[in-house]
């Protein structure tokens, strides 16, 4: 036999299986159509979501409001303020109109109670002859003060800050449902 | 001229390919017997085709926004042609859609349709169900007047009773941290875009199932599904007695689902559209917010149940809902299907039903809440008019104990009548109720003066039942 007829002898074969390694051209073009139809997913869904749920992004808005000058108001007495919140949008109009009941305490302290009912947020009346808060939708009753006398209230009514500043009674606006 | 159509139809198919499929779906077999029982999906669907008719209609005019969505309704009721027409449809159509949502529930529990191999017929009923209560509360809210601003105060304060994502929920859903016009507008997108589309494409899956696994066919007692048999068996009977469902099943849908409209358009002309209450000026506290109608069972609910467990209620029914609706496919969803044969699923559904209308009652009759309107007990019912009795019935009257116990038919039912109270408490008892207080009644002992109390519990205590009976056999006597 001649050497001829031999194959010459190769070298061991080095060549790299990329697929292995990386991957072939069909699953690269795989993941190219899903890699960009998830940017396309992601470019389009974040702003839109992040505007619409954006009220978790932006600080909880605060006001202090002038409710009138302290003399208006009569030691003991709880009576309705008015006032307009001004921690909404600019567009609310009616419904960022607000009442507070506001009891002077003493010479220079306030409270000043939301209305709603902590229960399930109907808003309560104050009823000067019983001297008593009471709440429309399920009878829940709260004294002067605002603590619960009785019914289904599980907590005293939401007090909004209250201070007198130059002869005036001011009350901080700000969230109130979500505190309670 | 048939000439000239069947020619269009054949380039249309040859083009699109699409008139042979709608004419395959229009023809499909139905069962033979299901009859009269099988026209509320359709119901449901047509009252849906006049919803998106009216809302769109309505979107054209109304403004989303906190400081004049009211006004836009106002306006568009009391100005624009069919405006109070479209309001009204619009109302009795979101009403038809929930009672035909309920009717079609019930029928196919009671059909036992839901089982296999339409489990998932069912479940995504369940999620169109869901959906459909989400868009009417949604609807409500965009009235937009005092009830809606209410309504989503009183539905935050329930969502705040969730431990640890309490506010986080309150913040979804007012979109922020009060009721403002950011709710409003979230409300809006929601109501006329989100929730429509997942309603459109879950009934078009829903209606997929239908065409794919067939109509149930009504069942026969003693014959119960088998998962190996039950699609051979349909087949057979499709075979046997299937009917097209064009136009033998479809008339009767045509005919149920005109009435529907019809009724749609008597109630809209009867009652017209909702009132347009006060506007949503959340500084007017004489407000008595209640959902419409179709939530007033929950309301009541809410009222009755006990204050010690409610934090744990309003938490847990909402789940134990969607899970008891999720469950009879995962609990059986083979067997039998014939409601003579299903003494439980029967029980279920007159349990179910007669709840809610009973809570239904209550929730209108309300006597949880308080009377501020209670006119105060008139002197003749008094029964004095000087002396400590007639002082005690002035303290009563005045101090606020009316709006919850009444005397003779005045005042608030929230307490136990005091009509005879004289003969059930003593003296004494009747100082420390007053004084102390009880579960929902105030403690009185800083907000009246001991002789108030004593003149009121003098009074309280000539409250006995044969002093009524006597006058008014005296003013028979008199007459």
């Amino acid at each position: 036999m001649c050497c001829s007829d031999q194959p010459p002898k190769e070298e061991p074969k080095v060549s790299i299986d990329w697929s292995k390694i990386l991957v072939d051209r069909a699953e690269f073009l795989k993941l190219v159509a899903l890699g960009c139809s998830g940017l396309i997913g992601l470019i389009v869904a974040i702003p839109g979501i992040g505007f619409a749920f954006g009220y978790f992004l932006v600080p909880k808005r605060e006001d202090w409001i002038k409710v009138g000058p302290i003399e208006h108001y009569e030691v003991g007495n709880t009576v309705a303020v008015n006032f307009t919140d001004t921690t909404g949008t600019p567009w609310d109009g009616v419904c960022a109109k607000r009442v507070a009941w506001l009891r002077r305490i003493d010479h220079s302290n306030f409270q000043a109670f939301a209305v709603n009912c902590t229960h399930l947020g109907c808003p309560v009346r104050w009823e000067p002859g019983a001297a008593l808060f009471m709440c429309p939708c399920h009878g829940g009753v709260y004294y002067s003060d605002g603590t619960v006398a009785g019914g289904p209230p599980p907590r005293p009514l939401h007090q909004y800050p209250t201070r007198v500043a130059n002869g005036q009674v001011e009350i901080k606006v700000g969230p109130v449902l979500t505190e309670g | 001229m048939a000439k000239v159509i069947d020619k269009a139809l054949e380039w249309l198919q040859d083009r699109t390919g699409l008139v042979q499929p709608i004419i395959h779906m229009m023809l499909h077999p139905v069962p033979g017997k299901s009859t009269w029982a099988y026209v509320f999906g359709t119901a449901i669907m047509t009252s849906f085709v006049v919803q998106l008719a009216s809302g769109v209609a309505l979107t054209t005019m109304y403004v989303p926004s906190g400081g004049e969505a009211w006004e836009s309704i106002k306006w568009m009721t009391e100005n624009v042609p069919f405006g109070a027409w479209l309001r009204a449809t619009h109302y009795y159509g979101a009403s038809a859609m929930i009672i035909f949502v309920g009717a079609h529930a019930i029928r196919t529990f009671l059909f036992g349709s839901f089982k296999f191999p339409r489990e998932l017929n069912w479940i995504s009923g369940v999620f169109l169900l869901f959906l459909t209560v989400a868009i009417a509360f949604t609807g409500q809210v965009l009235r937009w007047d005092q009830t809606a601003v209410w309504t989503v105060a009183v539905g935050a304060e329930q969502a705040l009773r969730a431990p640890i994502v309490g506010k986080t929920l309150v913040r979804v859903l007012c979109s922020g941290d009060n009721v403002t016009g950011a709710s409003l507008s979230h409300f809006f997108a929601m109501h006329v875009f989100i929730f429509p589309l997942l309603l459109i494409a879950l009934i078009a899956f829903h209606v997929w199932l239908v065409l794919h696994h067939g109509i149930s066919e009504p069942p026969t007692p003693g014959k119960p599904v088998n998962r190996e048999t039950y699609r051979d068996e349909y087949k057979e009977l499709l075979k046997r007695e299937g009917k097209p469902f064009w136009p033998d099943a479809a008339w009767r849908d045509a005919v149920f689902s005109t009435i529907v409209v019809l009724g749609i358009c008597a109630c809209a002309l009867h009652f017209g559209p909702p009132a347009i209450e006060n506007p949503p000026d959340p500084s007017l506290v004489n407000a008595e917010p209640k959902p419409d109608w179709y939530l007033t069972w929950y309301f009541a609910l809410l009222a009755l149940v006990p204050a010690q467990i409610e934090d744990w209620f309003i938490l847990i029914f909402p789940v134990f809902l969607v899970v008891g609706l999720l469950a009879p496919p995962f609990l059986s969803n083979t067997g039998e299907r014939s409601a003579s044969r299903r003494p439980w699923a029967v029980a279920i559904v007159v349990v179910v039903v007669g709840s809610v209308l009973a809570l239904w009652r209550e929730g209108i009759n309300e006597y949880w809440t308080p009377r501020f309107e209670a006119k105060p007990v008139p002197k003749q019912d008094i029964g004095a008019t000087a002396g400590p009795v007639a002082e005690g019935g002035k303290v009563f009257n005045d101090r606020g104990c009316l709006f919850c116990h009444s005397i003779d038919g005045h005042g608030g039912r929230r307490g136990p009548d005091l009509s005879d109270v004289g003969e059930r408490l003593t003296h004494d008892q009747l100082t420390i109720r007053i004084v102390n207080g009880g579960v929902n009644m105030p403690a009185y002992a800083g907000n009246i003066s001991p002789k108030e109390l004593e003149s009121v519990v003098k009074f309280l205590e000539s409250r006995r039942p044969h002093q009524t009976v006597i006058e008014s056999s005296n003013n028979t006597q008199a007459k």
